[in-house]
């Protein structure tokens, strides 16, 4: 069986974001960019049901600008075997992407997708969603176990009120969590092995899907800053404040 | 303009999060229908009913709607939705889940986790974990939307709409539900709760969440953790709050030994009143605290409780 894993290039998680004086969005030029750190926890399965033997292939695989071709490498030297870029200028919607992995799906025929539940930069949390819509295929996101068993995937979901446990026909569409596992870092050799495994290049135009945007950005802002507080230095000071200033107790 | 909003219960009652929906759905100003489709639902929708601001309740009941699954409720909102120009759920898991396969089986777009809306076509949402908002205008002619249910109060139940029975579930045959894994509790729940208090990585095991339990009881308030705590196993998974966790705005927001990193942050900036208790006076919870103590927590928690006590002044 092979998996495909769909995988994007966003802002380092750990870098505070700035938004543009011309509020057109936010500054990406010069800015530390990764791999979707929930893309890393989806590579990272991958790669562990192969090392399992439940899968024979790993294909990542990400939609962007040719600047993603680093994170797909980053994805070959954890251990994916090959990496296909669609190669678009501008940043396609969730829909869009969806359409593309679609068109992707049916060439490859994969008998899973592993995608990270949203991407950090436009926490839109749709993608998978859409692509299992799409396809009409089964869908476990938000998932933080994930068992295959024969046709059968059984998956443990985070929800809202704690865990929910459901059993998927295949081919399934996975979205993960933060908690299915931690993924490894790429040892040096192979980062080296990585630059030979193959990367092939598609278009929009040749997957035939028209990524016009739906959504017209007006303007992107910063939310307004709280106002600075106080320091206490005793229970009973912040209790009193409480009580008394803020009136919430 | 008429609203569908996909209301959200566990068959027998309504939960918290349809009510800020169809709050949000209010403020497009047209008329809403809620629907509830669920598996031996009435008790849903009775109380759905009563919701303030709706025209009427939608019902559908089937058994392959019993759990919420998307491959079985994804058809159903694509066979109705066309009577519809607006289609709101809440940003929850539930919504989160389902409405984006919908949206993909009716060619939408759709907005995810909305926290204002300035036209009927034009939305405000958080993007980068809140460190950045974004106003969008959709051109799609249907809009299927996500609401963050913490921007929006909750509407009265007041109301006696009357309840439509629609046809349309059915087994797709794809999933099953197996079971749940459930946190029961005798708190508040975390996106309803006035008063929130949370703990991180500072307060070492489980055992030391009792502490903060016996705090939040006598505040009457809810239990919530950063999600350093939840990986690290001092509690279930369902109290993270952040980016990728709940996002909560109550009145008062206490964070105890969370140093406030910014996806943290994501999920309590908007809380009336923050308190901060960190025994690191760099730790930048301090920079959105209204109030913040430097204290050890082991200390301060049980002094904190203390005080609580005395009588007000
Ligand atoms: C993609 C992604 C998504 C994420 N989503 C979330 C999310 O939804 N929610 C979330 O919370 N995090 C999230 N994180 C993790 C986040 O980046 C932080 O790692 C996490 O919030 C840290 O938790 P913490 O503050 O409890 O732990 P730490 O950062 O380790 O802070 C512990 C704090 O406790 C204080 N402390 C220790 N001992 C004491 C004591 N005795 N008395 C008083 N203070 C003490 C320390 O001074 C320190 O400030 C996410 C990260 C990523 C990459």
């Amino acid at each position: 069986m092979k998996v495909l894993v769909p995988i994007k290039r966003v802002i380092d998680a750990n870098i505070k974001v700035r938004v543009k004086a011309d509020q057109s969005g936010v500054e990406l030029n010069n800015v530390k960019m990764a791999m979707n750190p929930f893309c890393e926890i989806a590579v990272e399965e991958a790669i562990r049901l192969r090392e399992a033997g439940t899968v024979d292939e790993v294909i990542a695989v990400a939609v962007g600008t040719g600047q993603s071709q680093e994170t797909l490498r980053t994805a070959l030297a954890m251990g994916a075997d090959r990496a296909i870029l669609v190669e678009t200028d501008l940043a396609p919607e969730p829909l869009a992407v969806a359409k593309l992995l679609k068109a992707l799906v049916d060439k490859e025929a994969p008998g899973l997708v592993i995608l990270g539940k949203q991407a950090i930069d436009g926490d839109n949390n749709q993608t998978g969603q859409m692509l299992a819509g799409l396809l009409g295929w089964s869908i476990g996101s938000f998932v933080s176990r994930l068992q295959i068993e024969g046709e059968t995937v059984r998956v443990t979901r985070e929800v809202d009120g704690g865990l929910e446990n459901i059993e998927l026909a295949s081919p399934a569409i996975i979205t993960v969590d933060l908690r299915l596992n931690e993924p490894r870092y790429a040892s040096l050799p192979n980062i080296m092995k990585a630059k030979k495994k193959p990367l092939d290049t598609v278009t929009a135009t040749e997957l035939g899907v028209d990524v016009a945007p739906r959504l017209e950005v007006l303007k992107v802002v910063e939310p307004p800053a709280r106002a600075a507080g106080v320091r206490v230095s005793s229970a009973a000071e912040l209790v009193e404040k409480l009580r008394n200033e803020a009136k919430v107790i | 303009m008429s609203i569908l909003v996909i209301g959200e219960h566990d068959n027998t009652s309504l939960r918290a999060a349809t009510l800020n929906t169809v709050t949000a759905a209010t403020a497009l100003g047209a008329e809403i229908d809620l629907l509830i489709a669920g598996s031996n639902c009435q008790g849903a929708a009775d109380e759905a009913a009563t919701v303030d601001g709706i025209t009427r309740v939608l019902i559908s009941d089937d058994p392959s709607l019993a759990d919420g699954l998307a491959e079985n409720l994804a058809p159903l909102l694509q066979q109705i939705a066309g009577d519809y120009t607006h289609v709101l759920a809440p940003a929850t898991t539930f919504g989160k889940n389902l409405l984006p396969r919908a949206a993909a089986l009716l060619d939408v777009q759709q907005i995810s986790d909305i926290s204002l809306i300035e036209a009927p076509d034009t939305f405000v949402r958080p993007i980068y974990a809140g460190n950045a908002l974004e106003t969008v205008r959709s051109t799609d002619s249907l809009k299927l939307i996500t609401v963050r249910t913490s921007a929006f109060d909750p509407a009265g139940q007041s109301g006696a709409a009357p309840i439509e029975a629609v046809s349309g579930g059915h087994d797709a045959g794809l999933s099953k539900f197996v079971g749940e894994e459930l946190t029961r509790s005798e708190r508040p729940e975390l996106t309803t709760a006035d008063i929130i208090v949370s703990g991180g990585r500072g307060m070492q095991s489980s055992e030391n969440f009792q502490m903060l339990e016996k705090l939040a009881d006598k505040l009457g308030a809810a239990v919530g953790a950063s999600r350093a705590a939840v990986d690290a196993g001092y509690v279930p998974n369902d109290y993270q709050v952040g980016q990728t966790g709940k996002v909560v705005a109550p009145t008062v927001y206490i964070a105890v030994g969370i140093s406030g990193a910014i996806q943290h942050l994501a999920g309590m900036k908007d809380s009336k009143v923050i308190v901060a208790i960190n025994k690191d006076e760099e730790a930048p919870i301090f920079q959105v605290a209204d109030y913040g103590w430097v204290a050890d927590l082991f200390e301060a928690i049980p002094q904190f409780e203390a005080a609580l006590d005395s009588p007000a002044s």
